[in-house]
């Protein structure tokens, strides 16, 4: 298990040092800077659809649409946040 | 207090609360406690930490694999990151989701605050929300009874939302969501949201009908 552990992590710093190590001619490019800006919109996207629908519709869905409701509202990022977590805690205790 | 580090100190206690159900989970994955530390201090990738006590009880290759997989994101926030971001070797630790997306400010300035104070925040709270959580481990029998697995995606929503000013980027968030999901039956898991980095990529090397505005 510690084997595991640490490979996983050295790897996973290894992967952040190398993102911050390219070269600065690389970094102009104007395809790799509309990379850097269009892929962690589809990475986050992509984690919201699997973690809130990734095992079928259930209270997590409905902890999503109350996020994008204290969204709307432009509530602060911590009401976003606790307004999902109740809306499923509460309709998990009622279902 | 700056509003930048006041917004970093928020994804801070937002992610800490996640990282009590990551400790909890890790316990129950068959981790130790100095296990679950271990993880949180030295892997520092949420994602990654997921996926890794998810899957080894399944095997190890699977576990590692997938922990890497996910992690390779942090390469793409760190090409962008890059130029504003010193010593790289520290740097390098604290570039996850969370200070990457803080770091999207007009300034350098705002963005190496934005970046230290999210990643300094989330570093801190994370590590003790996951000795926490792995603490009460059998406590916390069902993180997800607290509704805490439905925090996660919702701090991600909060994050991406700021970014979907453009057309471009509201196309790209839509087709991602879609294409992840719909992969999910057939793919290895942790790998859906790899294919969601697949159509940012395509996206970014198709030619363009148009300037896309900044």
């Amino acid at each position: 298990m510690w084997g595991a552990i640490l490979v996983a992590a050295a790897g996973c710093y290894a992967l952040k040092v190398a993102g911050l190590s390219v070269p600065q001619r690389v970094l102009d490019a104007p395809r790799v800077q509309r990379l850097a800006l269009l892929l962690p919109v589809a990475l986050l996207a992509a984690l919201i659809s699997v973690q809130s629908f990734g095992e079928g519709l259930d209270a997590r869905a409905a902890g999503l649409a109350a996020a994008v409701i204290a969204l709307l509202l432009r509530a602060p990022f911590l009401v976003i946040v606790a307004s999902a977590a109740v809306t499923t805690a509460l309709l998990r205790l009622v279902v | 207090m700056r509003p930048i580090v006041r917004d970093g100190l928020g994804v801070g206690v937002a992610v800490g609360a996640l990282g009590l159900s990551f400790g909890a989970l890790a316990v129950a994955s068959g981790l130790s406690v100095l296990q679950a530390c271990a993880l949180s201090l030295l892997m520092f990738t949420g994602a990654s930490q997921f996926a890794f006590v998810g899957l080894i009880g399944g095997g190890v290759a699977a576990a590692v694999a997938t922990a890497l997989l996910l992690g390779a994101r942090n390469s793409l926030y760190g090409l962008r990151l890059a130029p504003y971001l010193r010593p790289r070797g520290l740097a390098a630790h604290f570039v996850i989701d969370e200070s990457a997306a803080m770091a999207v400010r007009d300034t350098p300035d705002d963005t190496r605050l934005g970046f230290w104070s999210a990643g300094l925040a989330v570093f801190a709270f994370w590590n003790v929300a996951t000795l926490i959580g792995a603490l009460a481990g059998n406590a916390i029998s069902d993180p997800n009874a607290f509704g805490l697995d439905a925090a996660a995606p919702a701090a991600f929503l909060a994050l991406l939302a700021p970014r979907l000013t453009t057309r471009e980027p509201q196309a790209i968030a839509g087709l991602a969501a879609v294409a992840a999901l719909a992969s999910a039956p057939f793919v290895p898991a942790g790998t859906p949201v790899l294919v969601a980095a697949v159509v940012a990529v395509a996206a970014a090397l198709a030619p363009q009908r148009e300037p896309v505005p900044a």
